[in-house]
């Protein structure tokens, strides 16, 4: 799960890294008020949508006066920003932080994440802050320097030392810049986050050092015991098929083409769209109902694949298990019963009493197109394209 | 002797009399598994499907004997119980659960580092489907009866794709020695090269096949284990093709963040370990069977 940039900025703020000041607004009329609440003389508009890159975008605005912030407030708010990562479609603009402007005096990078080859928590630091850290890796490898913290005794000082010098801090600012690094790590540590940034960690000319930038993710696996973090979520900065699916228990990823799938398993929805691709066509989604196929997720499924108009097939491909495929036939009997179907649909069965379920839906009065194996029903959907 | 478990392991449940527990420990049973008892604290003394009920998997261990366990606890008490079986002296754990936090994951690694190597419990999953070794023992979910008894070893992460690999196979008459579900989590008990390295002394096992998925290094860094350390022929395949960057996949470590994780970078650098790759997920079957018609 993501979160904005102003909540990672108050969580992390309350592990004792330091953040400009700052506020929160949802219309223009009190980003005026605010900015003069927090003083100064010049202020960042910032739009808190779900992805890095914003400025480029045209999502941050220097500001000089209170009256300036309302404008750029205005201009911002419910508008679309299309960055680099969040797809054409770009992610609205709900919410808006007003920031006091910094006096930058160095751009320093620091994130910290799973590192899945040693199993413990990466820290990432370099010099080069500002630019993304896949950047950093292309055009500045050496710059970068990392350390691991064991997750079983946490961060010590000695490592946000190392780094803080390693980072060409000047000595009178190790203290604080080994405070920060700690603050965020145990920020990642004690909320189950899989990822902490922020970039650009700066110094400022005041010789503070401040988080300008922070993003943090989640282990969604982990939001059970983590109620005051799940209450940031914001389904407004997600796909709102997604957004369907998650709440209703199914795995569901948007994508581009026009074959829509339901399949029970992560890996056999991979390799089902694998096998459309390589017979000529394009998924237009990835959806796993689970290993269990049960008939309430079937009808969960299909509810979700009609509600996307790119839709021109559907494909569905179940492997059943101990969840009989006679079981399974019943249930996409029942579903269609309830849902109509405008599209041509292949569905393959496979696994335990696949003929019983294969008849199952020859009897009843379903339009499908049946199919055997993996690459028979991809090439079924992508021939019943034309 | 299989790897991992054997016909006669003696199996706990955990979570035994929760509904999860007790539908796939009938499973399990019906099989031919061999399942001692189980444990549900609160309810010891009790019995359950005609086996004991424990309140501690140490009691459990003390009272049959039992060397592996199979953990049906929600998500949020998973990482205890796999501890707890641990340190009762439990040889196999599967976790089938999904939905442990990736930090619970590494503290249970962390934890099972006290043990020495002889002593240590070999966890499997979680997220997974089990292992069986078809025709001895199943220790998992699958459905058995799609399991041909042979001399091929599967290691895979997805649970319905390895169902798929092994129907393929039988449907070519080719047989599994055991099977082995290391489960989708971006963390996990056992890795691909921890598996591939038990076949590999395995005088049961002549092939292996192993399905990965995008996300992660372990196939990678088993493709580089068996370029440098093993006889045995590897065959590969990787999910995943059309699974776009930095998009979560289902399985929560099915993610690709990094140079290497990709698909069509895994496939290659596989390919330059040795290892055969089926080019698609419909062909696995044969891909094995030409294998194995060469040697």
């Amino acid at each position: 799960m993501d979160i904005h940039e102003y909540q990672a900025k108050e969580i992390l703020s309350s592990f004792g890294v330091t953040i400009p000041r700052g506020g929160i607004v949802y219309s223009p009329e009190t980003a005026e008020n605010k900015a003069r609440e927090i003083g100064g003389s010049k202020w960042v508009v910032k739009a808190q949508i779900h992805s890095g890159a914003r400025g480029k975008a045209g999502g941050v605005i220097v500001c000089n006066s209170p009256l300036e912030v309302a404008q750029a407030t205005d201009n911002l708010l419910g508008k679309k920003l299309v960055t680099n990562q969040t797809g054409p479609e770009g992610k609205i603009v709900n919410r808006i932080y007003i920031e006091e402007a910094s006096d930058i005096e160095k751009e320093l990078y620091l994130g910290l994440v799973f590192d899945r080859e040693s199993e413990s928590i990466m820290v990432v630091a370099s010099t080069a802050g500002g630019m993304s850290v896949e950047e950093i890796a292309k055009e500045k490898p050496d710059s970068i320097i990392r350390s691991k913290i064991e997750v079983a005794v946490g961060i010590q000082s000695f490592q946000a030392r190392e780094l803080a010098f390693g980072l060409g801090i000047e000595p009178e600012l190790i203290r604080r810049a080994s405070e920060t690094i700690i603050g965020c790590a145990k920020a990642f540590s004690e909320l189950d986050a899989t990822m902490v940034e922020v970039n650009p960690l700066v110094i400022s000319k005041q010789k503070q050092i401040l988080a300008l930038d922070c993003k943090m993710s989640f282990d969604n696996n982990a939001m059970f015991r983590r109620d005051k973090v799940s209450e940031l979520r914001d389904k407004t900065q997600e796909d709102e098929k997604e957004v369907y699916a998650s709440d209703r228990g199914l795995n569901y990823v948007s994508l581009d083409g026009n074959i829509g799938n339901i399949i029970n398993g992560a890996g056999l929805a991979m390799a089902s769209m694998d096998m459309i691709k390589l017979a000529g066509g394009e998924p237009a989604n990835f959806l796993d109902v689970g290993g269990g196929a049960t008939p309430e997720k079937i009808v969960k499924a299909f509810r979700l694949i009609t509600m996307d108009k790119k839709v021109k097939v559907i494909l569905v491909n179940i492997f059943a298990g101990i969840n009989r495929c006679d079981w399974v036939a019943e249930g996409i009997v029942q579903a269609l019963e309830k849902i109509e179907i405008k599209v041509p649909l292949v569905i393959r069965l496979a696994g335990t009493n696949v003929e019983k379920g294969n008849k199952i839906l020859r009897d009843s009065k379903l339009n499908y197109i049946e199919a055997n194996t993996l690459e028979d029903a991809a090439n079924k959907a992508v021939a019943a394209l034309k | 002797m299989a790897v991992i478990i054997e016909k006669n392991t003696k199996i706990l449940i955990q979570g035994f009399t929760g509904k999860m527990g007790t539908f796939h420990a009938e499973e399990m049973i019906k099989y031919g598994s061999n399942i001692v008892g189980g444990v549900t604290p609160g309810k010891g003394g009790q019995k359950h499907l005609d086996r004991p009920v424990f309140n501690t998997v140490k009691d459990a261990v003390k009272n049959t004997g039992a060397t592996a366990s199979i953990l049906f606890v929600p998500p949020a008490f998973a990482a205890d119980s796999a501890m707890e079986a641990a340190d009762a002296g439990i040889k196999t754990c599967v976790a089938i659960v999904d939905g442990i936090p990736s930090h619970d994951m590494i503290r249970i690694k962390r934890y099972m580092r006290r043990y020495s190597k002889n002593e240590k419990m070999t966890l499997v999953g979680p997220n997974c489907a089990g292992i069986i070794s078809p025709g001895k023992s199943m220790l998992g979910i699958m459905p058995g009866h799609i399991y041909k008894e042979g001399k091929v070893g599967v290691i895979s992460r997805s649970g319905t794709l390895g169902y798929e690999a092994a129907e393929q196979m039988k449907n070519l008459g080719i047989g599994i020695s055991t099977s082995v579900g290391i489960g989708g989590d971006p963390i996990n008990g056992s890795s691909f090269r921890d598996i591939i390295e038990k076949f590999e002394t395995d005088d049961e096992t002549d092939a292996i096949l192993m399905i990965g998925e995008i996300g992660g290094p372990q196939e990678v860094s088993a493709g580089e284990f068996a370029k440098e350390n093993m006889k045995k022929p590897v065959i590969g395949y990787i999910a995943g093709l059309t699974a776009p960057k930095g998009r979560v996949m289902g399985h929560a470590g099915a993610i690709v963040s990094a140079y290497g994780e990709s698909a069509i970078e895994k496939v290659e650098i596989l390919k330059e370990c040795g290892v055969t790759i089926s080019k698609n997920p419909s062909v696995m079957g044969d891909t094995v069977k030409s294998v194995l018609e060469k040697m």
